[in-house]
């Protein structure tokens, strides 16, 4: 940046790694539309990284908008809330769109999305306050992963923490319900932060945006330098739109140029890292009391007839989401929740939209983009290319004979799948498979 | 749905690079250099050439038949090993005893350990080696450029001549030696491939740029050798050039020591290997008895190169600082 405003930080460079992938953002200027209520929801007992939550509901109960129907007294976890208003009709087994079977609560809806009558704003004052009040809300990291925030935000008093980070650098291809969340919601987005910022006490908050998202920067610097921002504690930064920009340990060093160590967290090296839409998502439940019930979803890819941005109930039926999308315009042969460098690639349609799925995909056989397998030709790219220094081609040669020693020595548990190495391959070899083999393999060894 | 959903691991995009492309380019790399022997030693190099591409290419097909694996000739791999097989030899060698480096390149060097990126040694260079111990007189009849090939006006190479020079005074031998303009077009005796400097550094800068190839072992190799050549000719920068320009030191700096299977992948490893390669040519040309070492150098490296990437391996993101932070810790 050649003049630099106050306020505006300049990121730190990152240096090698990464792959530049076509962004896709084909839905960015789509406003987020509010999808009708469904029929039915289906509410799996597990939309989180943790432990699984039990059902709280009986068959026949009748439910409100926000009312708890799932909940665990384990502390990795986040209670599940009914999406709708209307009558508990099944609990049991639900499948999942990755073909998981696990415990789910079906509500059959009434369509009055009549709130339930416990809702109420929670009272925050210090960070325990606000921890319990985040739990009771539900809240997993929006971004894409499903970890739950009230843990994220209750730091251990011993780390010190000086740095929020607000991740809007949504570095995948095609998604863009981040960048709209910045669009439309950007006041809610900096009263999350202020939020956050005055009862943890950070010393400085950094919102990082990609450079490929100029609107987005404006928007949020004419929000902070109006009013919420008098200390000039609230720094905008912009990134080199560079996938894995947005992955936490490339985000914390590009924002601050601190390298979180192997098996560490950002809060070890004094920051948090909180995705926009979160965050957003903070202001207004401390403001309402209502719990995360819905959420935005990208719906792109070749194989959808009217792509769009939409506001789903969480629970929604995957095919009711295309069918409101206008169906497919061709014969879909892959479909993807999440986006394409890390999503899933899913076997059915009938099965629910969770807290952490903030896109659907689908493409047809001209996108399906399988290249050809062929041997590895010790060509390097992989090494170049991955964000965690480590060498793809072989950890994938340890992981074909299992040798668990070796996969130790090479670091493959760094590993965070971001797929750049296999991206990036000529080969088209199926790296990121490999590595999830290799830390199964040393899993299994830790576990004998 | 009437057909099946693909369901594959992440990342469901992919780049559009391929194995095929990287070879296209190398061979897109090579042209110049085989356009210049072609005026320099006549058609017979392009024969020469046609012969090695062609053998590599039936060795490379007949013995993944044999051993019941996968066609592997769409990669274009053995295509490229022919062309550098040819440009390292003299363009008067006997077509059978080229077919014999070709068959030796592709069936012993690289099918049988496993076929591409599989073999610990360069196949070209190691076909080179094998001819020239079997065949020492015919590896050696390098002819003058623009006679004909095929009745063999040998002459001698600027390296053998450069050999005999004590201390780097090029001075003494200036009246054996061509021009320096002529060694970089390539006029001087040599193998067909090796001789036009300006035609293979084009080359490398198209692949470099094209990043199929990493700058860094080029780079390596060949300013290891110039300093080497800088200290053993006592200053003389003449001398250096000469030591440049002659030999195979450009095409194996630029199309064979960056083999991707017989190199590290590495940074780190990748310089270690560029500097050892320098080291050894440089000892071989100013104390063996052979004038030249390119050859031998990047063998000799190759056989190294798991031990240099073992030793090279990059530490995972973060690990760094913390080794740093104990060591402040101790301090």
């Amino acid at each position: 940046m050649s003049k630099k405003a106050p306020g505006v930080l300049t990121a730190v460079r990152r240096g090698r790694g990464g792959v530049s992938v076509s962004h896709n953002k084909n839905t960015a200027e789509m406003p987020v539309e509010r999808m009708p209520v469904p029929s039915k929801v289906v509410l799996p007992m597990q939309q989180h990284i943790g432990a699984p939550c039990s059902p709280i509901v009986k068959v026949g109960d009748i439910v409100g908008v926000g009312q708890k129907i799932g909940d665990t007294d384990k502390f990795v976890s986040a209670p599940i809330h009914s999406s709708v208003s209307g009558t508990v009709v099944a609990v049991g087994d639900v499948k999942l769109a990755n073909g998981v079977i696990t415990k789910g609560v079906t509500i059959e809806s009434d369509g009055e999305m009549r709130l339930y009558e416990g809702i109420r704003p929670p009272v925050v004052t210090n960070k325990a306050e606000l921890c319990a009040a985040v739990r009771e809300s539900g809240l997993v990291g929006l971004g894409g992963a499903g970890f739950p925030t009230h843990v994220k935000l209750n730091i251990p008093e011993d780390k010190e923490i000086d740095t929020l980070i607000i991740n809007a650098a949504e570095c995948e291809p095609y998604i863009t319900v981040d960048y709209r969340e910045c669009v439309e919601n950007a006041e809610n987005v900096l009263k999350g932060v202020e939020i956050l910022k005055k009862i943890l006490g950070f010393k400085q908050v950094i919102i990082a945006i990609e450079d490929n998202k100029p609107k987005v920067f404006e928007i949020m610097k004419e929000i902070a330098d109006r009013d919420n921002d008098k200390d000039d504690a609230i720094k905008l930064m912009t990134l080199r739109s560079r996938y894995p920009q947005g992955a936490e340990k490339m985000m914390v060093l590009s924002a601050t140029g601190r390298k979180v160590p192997p098996g560490k967290l950002p809060s070890d090296v004094g920051c948090v890292v909180m995705n926009v839409a979160s965050t957003a998502f903070i202001a207004r439940y401390l403001e309402t009391g209502k719990p995360l019930v819905s959420r935005s979803v990208t719906v792109d890819g070749g194989a959808i007839k009217e792509p769009k941005n939409l506001r789903v109930p969480i629970g929604t039926n995957i095919q009711d989401i295309i069918d409101f999308c206008g169906g497919f315009s061709s014969e879909p042969r892959k479909l993807i929740s999440g986006g394409p460098m890390m999503g899933l690639a899913i076997c059915s349609t009938d099965a629910p939209i969770c807290k952490q799925n903030n896109a659907i995909l689908a493409f047809d056989d001209r996108k399906d983009l399988i290249k050809k397998e062929r041997d590895c030709i010790r060509c390097g790219r992989c090494v170049d290319v991955c964000p965690m220094s480590l060498m793809p081609t072989l950890i994938e040669r340890y992981a074909r004979v299992k040798d668990a020693q070796k996969l130790q020595d090479v670091n493959v548990m760094v590993c965070m799948e971001c797929g750049s190495c296999a991206y990036s391959c000529p080969s088209g070899r199926p790296l990121v498979q490999y590595m999830r083999l290799a830390k199964q393999v040393l899993r299994e060894e830790s576990g004998k | 749905m009437a057909k099946k959903l693909t369901v594959s691991a992440s990342p469901h995009v992919r780049s559009n690079e391929t194995t095929t492309g990287i070879m296209l380019d190398v061979i897109i790399a090579l042209v110049p250099a085989l356009v210049m022997s072609v005026v320099y030693f006549g058609l017979r190099a392009l024969l020469l050439t046609a012969v090695t591409v062609c053998s590599a290419v039936l060795a490379e097909y007949v013995s993944r038949k044999v051993m019941k694996r996968s066609g592997t000739l769409g990669d274009l791999s053995a295509v490229v090993t022919g062309i550098i097989l040819a440009f390292n030899l003299p363009s008067t060698l006997p077509f059978w005893m080229a077919a014999i480096g070709s068959v030796v390149a592709i069936v012993v060097v690289k099918q049988m350990f496993g076929g591409i990126g599989q073999n610990f040694v360069n196949p070209a260079m190691t076909a080179r080696i094998i001819l020239m111990v079997s065949f020492p007189t015919a590896m050696a009849q390098w002819v003058a450029p623009f006679t004909n090939s095929w009745d063999a006006v040998t002459t001698a190479t600027p390296m053998a001549t450069l050999a005999s020079v004590q201390g780097g005074d090029v001075s003494a031998v200036a009246s054996e030696l061509p021009s320096l303009a002529e060694m970089l077009l390539g006029r001087h005796g040599g193998s067909m491939g090796e001789v036009c400097s300006i035609a293979l550094i084009c080359g490398g800068i198209y692949l470099i740029l094209r990043k199929v190839i990493s700058p860094v072992i080029p780079l390596t190799f060949i300013g290891t050798v110039a300093v080497c050549m800088l200290v053993a000719g006592g200053g003389n920068l003449e001398f250096v050039a000469y030591q440049l320009l002659g030999g195979g030191l450009m095409l194996g700096a630029f199309f064979m020591a960056t083999d991707y299977a017989t190199s590290p992948i590495n940074t780190k490893g990748k310089i270690v290997f560029g500097i050892g390669c320098g080291l050894i040519t440089s000892v071989i040309r100013i104390f063996g008895a052979l004038p030249e070492g390119v050859s031998f150098s990047i063998i000799l490296m190759n056989i190294l190169v798991p031990h240099i990437e073992n030793m090279t391996r990059p530490k995972p993101f973060g690990a760094v600082k913390e080794k740093k932070e104990k060591k402040e810790a101790k301090a």
